[in-house]
């Protein structure tokens, strides 16, 4: 059955995310040219509707819909509707109105992409909600280590950081475990939600006890924020127990990867050595993220059977 | 005018029995309870194979009014209760104003003169607009008609004000009525656990209620002041209560029919109906709760009836309002989940629906000559599909939707009128 909206990857069968995924390869062939435009979406349009800024994930958005002739409108809704106190209902109805073939939703509540899709008649892309999921960053995680390892069978993956506020950890966890991948994770137990370890998954306290044998290490984004909520006593300690740096790599394998939602912070959560050394990923993520998001363009707009 | 509900089961819950027998009002009183009446031009009401209970009472239901009005009404609410076989309700005071005034709480009671429906009893502010710092004049409250006394919807935060609170309703001899929550553990949208991982909402521990719950057996423990526990929630404040009251604390409890039927799972989907506080909790309260139930820690079932209009619900989970509409599933889901589920028999059921909520308020609720003819007659194998479209209430945020339960409430009797409910 073809999937109608990408909500989240919780609830998505694997030959979903598989089908997404196989698409991507065209798709990244289709960038890798001079020329990176098919009109294989020409005539339709894709609404990016971001109700928290995120530069990095809004142009992988609008540069995957131009690259497949589509055209883009941008509603930056924290400048606009949402400080006129118009609800999220209200900009639904609107965006339907106004014709859009597709809205891509990045959102600071949890579940908003599934109230949008309740709501208007065209699919609906998560770009990211709240706390909930980020579907397509996993999904181009995925991609990029496949590509390096096809069989993900038995791979070791660690993610450091901050798991109780990560939309990118969730979209993982749920994903990842259903390829094969061992996942391990460490934060602070501050900053661990509750019931994790239900969920197939290793949870350490310490990085220094999940390293060891890992075939891949995916480090979070820390806010400084969590030090103001009192989730971490200090931005420097959290450095100095749980960065990724070079002593702490040496403990994984050799040619273990190094990946990162991005944007960095470095010296904090990642040292920059590792962060530019020969094992990361971390421009491949972002390549290949614009490669996934062609992909699910594609599939949600064109790809569907009913 | 004369009533006979003939043919019925009577189930009388101070006696602890079920017996078969005609009742007859006169006058808005019982008037006799016999095996067989004959009342020459009385209205016949055919009870056979139904239950007669004492009137149901609702002892924790927010009205709306005032200031709410778009979310219900006292003459919308007190028509709720009777569909739901509620003969009566006591109003919560987080109306706006704030019941912290005896004109609030005449004009609550006018407006329940007016319906001529359910009984309603007000309850007073605890605190001068419930905002947690000065207690009401609480005399006053009591003699304008406060039932009971609460700053529902939000905790009493101070411990020393909550310790004033029953010491001062002791010598008034009513209940304090505790929405017990520890604010600085309550963050949450939900119920933090698994489900609020993976649905990435914030989420607030039992403990938050655990704390709260300790911290006022202790206080009513001191005082001697009659602590009533709301919607108790997890499994450790069902603990704390049933250890209270094994060392005499006066406590009495209550629990919701959400509460001991949904677990947090129902708030996957994100379904905003099933954002209530306290929220729905994991599996092993759930049980807890019907244990309570069951070995009496908890006295009675309230529904915690909270209105909210469709467009303030159709929002972001973390932006919409907390609440469900429970008075007209509650004898439903009591009939389906507790008595069909074995937890607990149909006489301790009806007990916990009316003889103990109004032992709480200080009421009485009695099938006997002289008593006032409120009753509810309630056939316990209907068989019918809880739909939103039909309910009576203003607003229809109900997380029961589709639910197939067994029990509905057929004649709600107020002094001795029938408010037959419509729906089966
Ligand atoms: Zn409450
Ligand atoms: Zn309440």
């Amino acid at each position: 059955m073809p999937v109608r909206h990408l909500l989240g990857l919780a609830d998505m069968p694997a030959a979903a995310i598989n089908e997404f995924l196989e698409n991507a390869l065209p798709m990244k062939q289709i960038i890798s040219r001079d020329i990176k435009k098919v009109p294989t979406l020409r005539g339709k349009t894709v609404v990016t509707l971001f109700y928290e800024p995120s530069t990095r994930t809004r142009m992988s958005f609008e540069l995957a819909a131009k690259y497949l002739s589509a055209d883009t409108v941008n509603v930056s809704a924290s400048a606009s509707s949402m400080a006129k106190g118009e609800s999220l209902a209200d900009t639904a109805r609107t965006v339907a109105a106004l014709g859009a073939d597709l809205v891509v939703l990045r959102h600071p509540s949890a579940g908003a992409p599934h109230l949008l899709a309740r709501m208007v008649d065209v699919p609906v892309v998560n770009a990211g909600d709240g706390m909930h999921e980020h579907p397509t960053q996993a999904l181009l995680d995925l991609f990029t280590l496949r590509e390096r390892r096809p069989d993900l069978e038995g791979l070791k993956l660690v993610i450091i950081g901050d798991l109780l506020h990560s939309r990118v950890a969730r979209s993982n966890i749920w994903c990842l475990p259903r390829f094969g991948v061992d996942v391990h994770l460490v934060a602070p137990p501050t900053l661990v939600p509750a019931g994790l370890a239900a969920l197939g998954v290793t949870v350490h306290d310490r990085p220094e006890d999940a390293l060891p044998g890992a075939g891949a290490v995916m480090v979070l984004r820390l806010q400084r924020e969590r030090q103001q909520e009192g989730l971490i006593p200090d931005v420097r300690e959290y450095a100095r127990l749980y960065a990724l740096n070079g002593e702490r790599m040496a403990l994984a394998r050799p040619d273990a990867y190094v990946m990162h939602p991005g944007p960095m912070n470095r010296g904090i959560e990642i040292a920059p050595d590792v962060a530019d050394g020969a094992c990361a990923l971390i421009t491949d993520q972002v390549t290949n993220g614009v490669a996934v998001r062609m992909a699910v363009l594609y599939l949600l707009m064109l790809g569907r059977g009913d | 005018m004369e009533l006979l509900i003939r043919n019925g089961t009577v189930v009388d819950p101070a006696a602890g029995r079920t017996f078969e027998s005609d009742v007859l009002i006169k006058d808005g009183r019982v008037a006799a309870v016999e095996k067989k009446i004959t009342a020459r031009g009385a209205r016949v009401l055919d009870a056979a194979g139904k239950l007669v209970t004492p009137g149901l009472i609702d002892m924790h239901v927010h009205l709306r009014e005032p200031g709410q009005e778009h979310k219900e009404t006292v003459a919308s609410g007190t028509c709720a209760a009777v569909h739901g076989g509620f003969t009566a309700v006591a109003a919560m005071p987080n109306t706006d104003p704030v019941a912290d005034r005896p004109e609030v709480i005449r004009y609550v009671l006018e407006k329940a003169r007016e319906a001529g429906r359910a009984r309603v009893y007000p309850v007073g502010a605890l605190t001068v607009g419930s905002r947690g710092k000065e207690l009401t004049e609480m005399g006053a409250l009591r003699e304008a008609g406060a039932a009971a006394f609460s700053d529902d919807g939000r905790p009493v935060a101070d411990a020393h004000v909550m310790r004033r609170a029953l010491e001062y309703a002791r010598m008034l001899g009513v209940p304090v009525i505790s929405h017990c929550e520890d604010l600085s553990l309550a963050a949450g949208v939900m119920h933090e656990g698994l489900v609020s991982t993976m649905l990435g909402l914030k989420g607030t521990p039992a403990a938050a209620e655990d704390v709260a719950v300790a911290r006022d057996l202790i206080l009513a423990e001191m005082t001697g002041g009659r602590l009533h526990v709301a919607h108790v929630s997890t499994a450790g404040a069902v603990r704390l209560i049933r250890e209270a009251k094994a060392r005499g604390v006066r406590v009495t409890a209550e629990a919701t029919p959400h509460h001991f039927t949904l677990t947090d799972r129902a708030v996957a989907g994100f379904d905003t109906n099933a954002k209530v506080n306290p929220p729905l909790r994991a599996d092993a309260d759930v049980a807890a709760v019907r244990e309570g139930l069951a070995d009496g820690t908890i006295d009675v079932i309230a529904t915690d009836h909270a209105p909210h209009a469709a467009h303030e619900k159709e929002v972001e989970f973390d932006l919409a309002p907390f609440g469900l509409v429970g008075l007209e599933t509650a004898v439903g889901l009591v009939f389906t989940e507790l008595v069909a589920g074995g937890v607990l028999d149909v006489v301790t059921a009806v007990a916990k629906l009316s003889i103990n909520p109004a032992r709480v308020l200080g009421l009485s609720r009695t099938i006997a000559p002289g008593a006032v003819a409120d009753l509810t007659v309630i056939d316990p194998d209907a068989a019918w599909t809880v739909n939103r479209a039909e309910l009576v209430s203003k607003s229809k945020n109900t997380p029961f939707h589709g639910f197939k339960l067994k029990g509905l409430p057929c004649a709600t009797i107020v002094g001795g009128e029938v408010h037959l409910a419509a729906r089966g």
